[in-house]
């Protein structure tokens, strides 16, 4: 930011004069500790001047809401048009108990919808599997084939409300079954609203829900990429993910770095393999980042996400259209901070991060239920973290203004610092021919890793504190009802599919394998043969099966 | 002769990916001197239990975080009793709440470690409970 020469002088001066002081001060009151960092272990000063931000050039570097670098945000009005889409991810035992919490949910003023699935969903195995043993409906809801989605969007009106699916794998078969049921419900394509998580990336590196090998994973997302840039406008084809590497224990630097540079591996093969315009599928790219508890890191790190990414699609890909340097994402705050030990405390963990989350300019956020940490959330649970968002929203005032904390001597000189690294990051992996090379070396998994090994041992050493873990710990349990999913739904859902099975046509269900298998040989877009299969009934495994015999499977490494 | 070393299998059986404590407890293993196996993720119980007899090891501790181990964990220790296994230790965390504890015990699995649990305790555990097979 531009001061008179005067003004640095005096504050050098000022400064100078008050390090004599803070060393006298240390004579009689030494410091709490020996040092000072984010909960990423960066590095934080004893006190930000403008010496720190003396070399930012306000119109370049920050500039205007809705203008180049974007740091500020995306829209011009901020969220006095529109709030952040207040945005629960759900999703328990069958469909038609997912259907009833949604529709919970949007009474009581949640705007947009998430799902959850369960693990063989997310594994792309139906319910009946020896694979899903345990698992069905446990962590999410249990889909195997169209009618079971028809089920789950029942009376959802998919005109008014976008609706996220975080899917990996088989996203191309749930994005399928969604505009199938929408093509069943009389809704056009063109006009339906969501986002499909869809990047396989992060699940080699962080979440670890994956199926084929890298190289055809993102084969079949940039099919979806550009069936949506021709037929499904509205639709985020992609959430670039760097909530589960965060979870996984990375830093906020690594959490960006490699989220930045997975969005960089897809935007390449859609141009080097569906040879389009960047402008043509750029707009539609989404990100999904994480809020963790160190408030100011975060801020800083949304800040600087936006930043990075207008310059990587305007100087790396040429992008013309401002849409295409828009990074647009969802936050959610980090099940990693929440604590199974005292857990009403969570609430307030919760509160901290998604009020980093708006300070960071999110589109959209999901806050955690205090109760995560120990089940899926309850009822009660789970209107407590959306009522955070809310109030949030319309009682604390922080929404009235764009980027409040912009020109802090602190935020501007972290927002500069986090940056620096996440390109440090994005060039080693270039060097490394790109982050599916690196994936293979190990390398991001394994710079996770040791951050994660760092953290534990930092909280073992009392150097970093979780309250109620390692600090302020007590005898007294507080309890809190806990959500069990009966082992009835996996039995139920069995019969549910068998049934399906028993009804559908055999051979049409054939011929749409076939279908699949010849344009997976091919590079000949899966899309148009998902839609036809699963209207055929096809159950998710059957597809998924198709997947895995034409490209094989991935196993995990088992790095540590 | 010396006597060998603790050998431990940690490893994730179900669909779970949340690998994140099993990976740094292996770490934590080896840096405190015990011989490690990671199976890496997804495993069945058949898996887990057939590679604990053929890597010859002393403990296995399982971890799942996706609610499954009520079913998945008793299957393990079966498994190895089929096997003629049952002198391998079974021990498990993750996300378990304490009203399954006593289940899991009665199905045989010696010890529950939930999140927070200092590394070092599960450390101690396992020395004051393993003796290494001759």
């Amino acid at each position: 930011m531009y001061f008179s020469d005067e003004t640095l002088k005096k504050t050098q001066h000022l400064t100078e004069k008050w390090q004599n002081e803070v060393q006298k001060t240390l004579q009689t009151h030494p410091d709490r500790k020996n040092r000072f960092s984010t909960v990423s272990d960066l590095d934080i000063k004893r006190l930000y001047t403008p010496e720190d931000v003396k070399d930012v050039d306000f119109a370049k570097d920050i500039g205007a809401p809705g203008e180049f670098p974007y740091l500020r945000g995306n829209q011009v009005t901020g969220y006095r048009g529109n709030y952040w889409t207040f945005r629960m991810f759900s999703g328990m035992g069958s469909a038609r108990d997912t259907n009833a919490r949604w529709h919970m949910l949007l009474r009581e003023g949640q705007t947009g919808l998430s799902t959850a699935f369960d693990f063989p969903t997310l594994m792309g195995y139906d319910s009946d599997s020896p694979k899903a043993l345990g698992e069905v409906g446990k962590c999410g809801v249990a889909i195997d084939t169209l009618e079971d989605f028809l089920e789950l969007i029942d009376k959802i009106p998919l005109t008014q409300v976008t609706t996220s699916m975080t899917i990996n794998p088989p996203a191309t078969i749930l994005w399928a079954m969604y505009c199938a049921a929408a093509e069943a419900k009389g809704v056009p394509l063109a006009k339906i609203g969501g986002t499909i998580q869809n990047d396989m990336l992060k699940e080699f590196i962080a979440q670890k829900t994956f199926m084929c090998p890298p190289e055809p994973s993102v084969r079949l997302i940039s099919d979806t990429i550009e069936f949506g840039a021709k037929h499904v406008p509205r639709w985020n084809t992609i959430s670039i993910s760097g909530y589960h590497i965060r979870e996984a224990g990375a830093t906020a630097v690594q959490e960006l770095a490699f989220t930045l540079r997975d969005g960089i591996e897809y935007v390449e093969d859609v141009i080097r393999r569906k040879k389009m315009n960047v402008d043509d599928f750029a707009p539609r790219l989404s990100f999904f980042f994480n809020a963790h508890i160190d408030f100011f890191e975060e801020v800083c790190k949304l800040r600087a996400a936006r930043r990075i990414w207008a310059k990587v699609m305007r100087d790396r890909f040429g992008a013309k259209n401002p849409r295409s340097l828009w990074m647009r994402f969802h936050t959610q705050t980090a099940g990693c901070s929440l604590t199974a030990q005292q857990p009403y405390n969570n609430i307030i963990r919760t509160t901290v991060e998604a009020l980093a989350a708006v300070m960071g300019g999110t589109q959209s956020l999901h806050t955690n239920s205090l109760d995560e940490v120990l089940c899926l959330p309850s009822e009660s649970a789970v209107e407590i973290a959306l009522r955070t968002q809310q109030i949030l929203a319309e009682e604390t005032g922080v929404a009235n203004t764009i980027d409040p904390l912009a020109g802090s001597y602190f935020i501007e000189s972290l927002t500069n610092e986090i940056e620096d690294k996440a390109w440090e990051y994005i060039h080693k992996i270039d060097a490394m021919g790109g982050m599916i090379a690196a994936i293979e070396k190990g390398f991001p998994q394994m710079e996770i890793a040791d951050a994660a090994y760092r953290f534990q041992r930092q909280l073992e050493a009392n150097e970093k504190i979780m309250v109620g873990v390692n600090k302020y710990t007590t005898e007294a349990q507080q309890t809190v009802p806990l959500v069990e999913i009966d082992e009835q739904v996996a039995g139920e859902q069995m019969k549910r599919l068998q049934n399906v099975r028993r009804r559908r046509n055999e051979r049409a269900v054939r011929q749409s394998l076939t279908d699949i298998r010849t344009a997976c040989k091919t590079e000949v877009n899966v899309m148009p043969y998902c839609i036809e299969a699963v209207k055929n009934l096809a159950t998710l495994q059957e597809i998924c099966d198709v997947y895995r015999e034409v490209y094989g499977e991935y196993r995990d490494p088992g790095l540590y | 002769m010396s006597a060998r070393k603790i050998r431990v299998m940690v490893a994730k059986p179900g669909l779970d990916g949340h690998d994140r404590g099993a990976r740094i407890l292996a770490r934590f293993f080896r840096d405190a001197g015990f011989e490690v196996i990671y199976t890496g993720c997804h495993q069945t119980p058949e898996q887990v239990a057939s590679a604990a007899i053929q890597e010859d090891v002393d403990l296995v501790g399982l971890s799942c975080l996706s609610g499954a181990h009520r079913i998945l964990f008793p299957r393990v220790v079966e498994l190895l009793r089929e096997k003629n296994a049952s002198d391998i230790t079974v021990i498990g965390g993750g996300i378990i709440p304490e009203q399954d504890f006593q289940m899991l015990y009665d199905a045989g699995i010696k010890a529950i470690f939930t999140p927070g649990a200092p590394l070092e305790s599960i450390v101690e555990w396992i020395r004051n409970n393993i003796k290494t097979k001759e």
